[in-house]
């Protein structure tokens, strides 16, 4: 049974478009009531954006090139000797007015073992510090809650998860580490996710989980795709190692 | 099949098509040749498709044997290469001998040139390109740059039996093609977000490239820019040449390798027509950025387009 999100959007959400480039335009989606600039995350706007992906996606529109989704704005590029932001505005217009028709499937649940602290999460006791909570008590409430994948974005497989409990909100570091253990698993304000290979980065590293994130010869190269819902399980140093091994 | 050995890879040398679009949604950015321009015409010099594979190498090239020869020719900055001991001009096709070897040089221009070869660099394709993005360790040659002691298969060229005939660059659509250090920008996503005062330092000053620049982006020193709203920005996709201020008020110009989304303000994007100059750009390079319309915009990228599919710019 598949339910309809629609009706149970509380407000309507508004779209705007954004020249980016001259070979991108940005679709926003926006929820608030406030004449400010800004879109705000929230699940209505989220499930609007994976439409919208989605709807391009079933049916391809000639001269686009790509689509990053993210919090709530869609970055379309497309090859600018074929299109024109004007003509792709009146396409995608109308690609919008029939968004509420596309149905988004059952949200798949995916589980992932993190051994939380020690070398795997290097800065575990700076957020407990930072928040006045034992180690334990933030491995609790990071594990605690099932996440949603906002978008995958910045490197291949690295999903956008939210939302952290208000407890745990912490800044991003001061300067970002040279480069990130691949498997790590970082908060930022109020966000969490998984580093899917080794990149520079600013996130506070609680953990690491030894799974593969990404890979591209796998059938389905991202591990979390958009829209996933998501549960970090804490585990030892000895199931650690016997899942990397396997 | 034809190989080429790899006798020296090279300060970082990659195989390299026009990258991989569609998965955006995935986090993959397209990757591809830093300088589409360059791998082009240098396809066009050997026979290929456009978007056949080919070698970029970076501030110094390669040493390459040929043990069953081919027709090859480099294109993009000139590297001082040399075919066996005889020197070998650039934007050129050149026949090479069984048992040949290309000596590719250090750089006495822009920081990349292509090694194209008649067939094209045969490599395992990954979503559907031969290009590698050396950040997630995808395609190309096991995802990474190319090492000593690599054998790269050519594929076998479309036409077979053909004559070699040697093949050279019109030097006026050379120059017109030719990478620019003043690069052309349109309004970015958030250009309203910078007072005035940011705007006149920003298209006012010269910003230097960076050592830490590579092909995920080029980041800039120079005159800060100040008086920056940095509000907080939820993170949304980020194009090709974006120009983004990072908290220290300093330009990063994202690149082929980018990241596909980020959350600090971007003031400029490089215009289409542009993105091959930003891949010869060097460390301790001087840019200036000007900004133009969108027409303007759209219109130099159709020129520039007219003069690469020309018949005239390839001479026989």
């Amino acid at each position: 049974m598949r339910k309809d999100l629609s009706r149970e959007m509380p407000t309507p959400i508004r779209t705007r478009f954004q020249v980016a480039s001259d070979q991108s335009l940005l679709v926003y989606f926006d929820s608030s009531h406030s004449a400010q600039q800004q879109s705000q995350i929230s699940k209505a706007v989220h499930e609007q954006v994976r439409r919208f992906v989605r709807l391009l996606e079933a049916e391809p529109v000639q001269g686009v090139r790509n689509l990053h989704p993210g919090y709530a704005s869609v970055l379309v590029n497309f090859d600018a000797l074929q299109l024109r932001h004007e003509k792709l505005e009146e396409i995608l217009g109308g690609c919008l007015e029939r968004i509420e028709q596309v149905t988004l499937p059952e949200p798949r649940e995916v589980e992932i073992p993190v051994c939380y602290g020690g070398e795997y999460g290097p800065d575990l006791q700076s957020v407990a510090e930072l928040r006045g909570l034992t180690t334990q008590r933030v491995v609790e409430l990071h594990a605690a809650r099932e996440y949603l994948v906002y978008f995958l974005g910045f490197v291949p497989g690295f999903a956008y998860l939210g939302e952290l409990a208000t407890e745990l909100v912490t800044p991003r570091l001061p300067a970002p580490r040279k480069s990130v253990p691949p498997g790590s698993v970082g908060i930022a304000k109020n966000q969490t996710g998984v580093y899917p290979v080794a990149t520079p980065g600013g996130w506070r590293l609680v953990g690491r989980t030894p799974l593969k994130m990404f890979q591209p010869d796998r059938k389905e190269m991202s591990l979390l795709a958009i829209g996933d819902r998501v549960r970090f399980a804490p585990i030892s140093r000895e199931t650690f190692a016997k899942l990397e091994r396997a | 099949m034809k190989l080429i050995e790899v006798r020296a890879p090279g300060l970082l040398t990659t195989v390299q098509d026009p990258g991989r679009e569609g998965f955006g949604p995935l986090g993959v950015s397209a990757s591809g040749a830093a300088d589409l321009v360059a791998l082009r015409i240098g396809n066009r010099l050997v026979g290929n498709d456009e978007d056949a594979a080919g070698l970029e190498m970076t501030l110094l090239g390669g040493t390459f044997y040929f043990p069953d020869g081919g027709v090859i020719a480099l294109a993009g900055s000139n590297f001082c290469a040399k075919l066996d001991d005889a020197p070998l001009a650039g934007w050129t096709s050149a026949a090479v001998k069984a048992r040949q070897t290309l000596t590719v040089g250090a750089t006495n221009s822009g920081a990349r040139c292509y090694l194209c070869v008649e067939g094209g660099i045969e490599v395992r394709r990954v979503m559907g390109s031969a290009s590698t993005h050396l950040l997630s360790g995808l395609g190309g040659v096991e995802g990474r740059a190319l090492r000593k002691g690599d054998v790269l298969y050519v594929a076998a060229p479309k036409q077979a039996f053909r004559t070699f005939r040697r093949r050279t660059v019109n030097g006026r659509g050379l120059e017109k093609l030719k990478p620019r250090k003043l690069l052309r920008v349109t309004d970015g996503p958030q250009s309203d977000w910078f007072r005035e005062e940011a705007k006149r330092v920003f298209y006012g000053n010269t910003f230097r490239v960076t050592e830490e620049s590579n092909r995920m982006g080029v980041r800039l020193d120079g005159a800060a820019l100040t008086g920056t709203e940095t509000g907080e920005m939820i993170s949304e996709g980020v194009s090709l040449g974006t120009v983004q201020i990072t908290a220290g008020g300093l330009p990063i110009i994202l690149f082929v390798e980018q990241q596909t989304t980020g959350g600090y303000p971007k003031i400029a994007n490089v215009i289409a027509a542009d993105m091959h100059s930003v891949g010869q750009l060097r460390p301790r390079d001087e840019i200036r950025f000007e900004r133009v319309e969108m027409h303007a915009a759209v219109a130099l990228l159709e020129e520039q387009e007219k003069w690469l599919c020309s018949k005239e710019l390839i001479l026989e």
